[in-house]
């Protein structure tokens, strides 16, 4: 059962301490709803800004000294280098401090973990973007990427749902991407109100209501477990394969860097291994969302 | 590795020199009886000539705390008066040696290195901290004359007198110890002053106390299979409910045990400086894996129990050349509270098909 031992790892000092965050300042602060705030900020460093790059999909650690770090896709696409956006829904000690950051303050990153979406095997494909509450932060990241490199995808069509319209993030995308003749948005709300003009129903009915063809088609969906757990079944019911639907997974996580043991489902660790899944992954993994 | 022209011999009256020699050098660790005499628990400490080195009774803790400390500080930040911010590392470690630990525990470091070393996959991360200390550090073992009930090392592909992962192995021999060299840095260890070559006598006796440890332990069941039988048994929740019944979810098993290397981190300290803290966590813990949304993805002890079997049973070995995750030291039997017995749990999983089928035979029926 025993392979002999490799030999004892050692350290040459080459190796960055993968626990140091970098220093950023925030630039912006946006209030997207009640509980959401979106972050830009930019790198002191300026040669660590020129040398950063990421994939659409990956993390970033923010450490408010003092507070702790908390993990949070990065929502806006490397297209767009003048800031790093995130987006935090207060729910904990770290992001609440973390929304008292005001313009100018200081804020560690860790950044990029993870993989990314498949962004390149996508090109030529039509897209189906299905987002619930803050699951539209990582979808984000994507659908401006793709808007970017709009030739390279096929139909885009964006679903995009929250409780009621006052949890509904990204006002100015949203009024952009529904103004747009080269993508089609959706957007609902759980229950009818007031001045309300788009969809009323649950993401996963809205979803077999649209019925958008799995012909040459990928749908892409993050939300809350039990609005993924019905949205697979109505993108099943829809003739989607389990390898054309991927996800991006939440999970606790601490190091980022697949040590400290937290994020793993079975054998793989959400923070290397993920965040981002097909479908057709996450049905041979062990059962433990 | 067998006896050999390098091998030294040490009596007891004389380690302590060879300790303090050696502290020259070395920051020496080693096993300590703690509190009232004859009743505390052996713990690793760093080696004090008064205080002196137990080596009869095997250490309570594992020896991971030497270079995975209980709490370290990864970095410590600083807001300055213009609004900056300053981060400093903690200085390198010096070299370190850990004396008179047991085979089974120079092991348990050998489950740390991959994951801890970043193997496996192509830019991977290195934890600095781990590997500077790793590679700074010296280790000699001390072979088990004496087995104790909960021992189970062979099982898991280790022994006794095993001397994979040290750089010297020490042996019982009359009234002191043969020294082995394993790894060219323990020869090096061995050109000591306190020390003088192992006569014939010496040698002889070493020997025999090798056999003779090896002997009194029991035959090893075969779980080459665990890792297959524990995947096929994720989804079975009467067993694992079953497994955990009596789990206090105290956490004693992981933090004594040599190869859980989980961690958590957190921020000390507010204001105008702090430190980043990495400290122990266990998986067995209720709020480890708790999300900010409130969602628990193992949201009761079973879940827990089966997550920990599960890692060092299946999901290690499918990740790291099939090495399980546990050395067999048995601490976790012998602390745990309320009996969880982790040998049990392997060969159920391995030896009942399903929850409804029955026990293995001759283990106690929990299923009614
Ligand atoms: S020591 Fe025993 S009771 Fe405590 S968490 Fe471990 S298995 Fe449960
Ligand atoms: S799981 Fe138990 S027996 Fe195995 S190495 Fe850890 S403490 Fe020792
Ligand atoms: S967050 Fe530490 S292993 Fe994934």
């Amino acid at each position: 059962m025993h392979d002999t031992p490799a030999a004892r790892p050692g350290h040459d000092g080459s190796a960055p301490n993968p626990y140091l965050p970098q220093i950023a300042t925030v630039s912006e602060v946006i209030t997207e709803t009640h509980n959401i705030k979106s972050f830009r900020l930019r790198l002191d460093d300026e040669e660590a800004r020129r040398n950063f790059s990421f994939e659409p999909g990956q993390l970033g650690q923010l450490s408010l000294f003092g507070a702790g770090e908390a993990t949070f896709v990065i929502n806006s696409p490397p297209t767009r280098k003048e800031y790093l956006q995130f987006s935090v829904m207060r729910a904990g000690e770290v992001t609440s401090a973390l929304h008292g950051l005001k313009p100018g303050d200081k804020i560690g990153l860790r950044a990029p973990l993870g993989n990314a979406f498949p962004y390149n095997k996508l090109k030529g494909k039509n897209l189906v973007f299905i987002g619930g509450g803050i699951g539209m932060a990582p979808m984000r990241t994507l659908l401006l990427y793709m808007l970017d490199k709009r030739k390279d995808y096929g139909d885009i069509t964006l679903l995009y749902g929250a409780r009621t319209p006052q949890d509904l993030s990204y006002a100015q995308d949203r009024e952009d991407w529904l103004k747009r003749k080269d993508m089609r948005t959706v957007l609902t709300i759980d229950a009818p109100a007031e001045g309300w003009e788009h969809k009323v129903g649950l993401i996963p009915n809205v979803l077999t209501e649209l019925a958008p063809s799995p012909e040459n088609t990928v749908a892409v969906t993050c939300g809350p477990p039990i609005m993924i757990k019905f949205t697979l079944q109505a993108l099943e019911k829809l003739g989607f394969q389990p390898e054309q639907i991927i996800t991006t997974l939440e999970k606790r996580m601490k190091c980022g860097i697949g040590i400290c043991g937290r994020c793993n489902i079975g054998d793989k660790y959400v923070c290397i291994d993920g965040p981002v899944f097909t479908y057709a992954q996450l049905k041979n993994m062990v059962n433990e969302l | 590795m067998a006896m050999n022209a390098q091998s030294k011999f040490v009596s007891r009256d004389a380690l302590s020199e060879f300790l303090a020699e050696l502290s020259a050098r070395f920051r020496v660790w080693a096993p300590r009886r703690e509190g009232m005499e004859g009743a505390g628990a052996v713990m690793y400490r760093p080696f004090d000539q008064a205080a002196g080195v137990e080596l009869d009774k095997k250490p309570t803790e594992s020896a991971k705390r030497v270079l995975f400390p209980p709490a370290e500080a990864l970095f410590r930040f600083r807001r300055e008066t213009d609004g900056g911010l300053s981060l400093e590392s903690p200085p390198d470690p010096g070299p370190t040696l850990i004396f008179g630990l047991p085979p089974c525990d120079a092991r348990g470091f050998l489950i740390f290195d991959p994951v801890y070393a970043g193997s496996g996959t192509a830019g991977r991360a290195q934890d600095t901290y781990y590997l500077r200390r790793r590679s700074k550090t010296v280790l000699i073992a001390r072979a088990c004359s004496r087995v104790l009930s909960t021992c189970f090392c062979h099982w898991v592909g280790g022994g006794p007198a095993g001397s994979e992962g040290a750089d010297v192995l020490a042996l019982e021999a009359d009234d002191g110890f043969v020294l082995e060299a394993v790894t060219p840095a323990g020869a090096e260890l061995l050109e000591g002053k306190a020390l003088r070559p192992a006569g014939d006598k010496a040698v002889k006796a070493a020997e025999q106390s090798r056999a003779s440890a090896q002997k009194n332990m029991l035959p090893a069941p075969g779980i080459s299979e665990a890792p297959e039988a524990l995947r096929r048994r994720f989804d079975d929740a009467p067993f694992w409910r079953d497994e955990a019944a009596h789990c206090l979810s105290c956490g004693a098993c992981t933090y004594l045990c040599p190869t859980c290397y989980c961690f958590n981190m957190t921020d000390e300290g507010a204001g105008t400086s702090g430190i980043r803290l990495r400290s122990w966590d266990a998986c067995m813990a209720p709020l480890f894996t708790l999300e900010a949304s409130g969602h628990n993805p193992r949201p009761d002890k079973a879940a827990r129990l089966k997550n920990r079997i599960g890692h060092k049973f299946s999901y290690y070995p499918s990740l790291h050349g099939q090495r399980f995750a546990c050395v067999g030291c048995g601490r976790c039997i012998k602390s745990c509270p309320s009996g969880v017995d982790i040998r049990r749990v392997v060969t159920d999983a391995l030896g009942r098909e399903t929850a409804s089928a029955g026990a293995v035979p001759g283990k106690e029926k929990r299923h009614a």
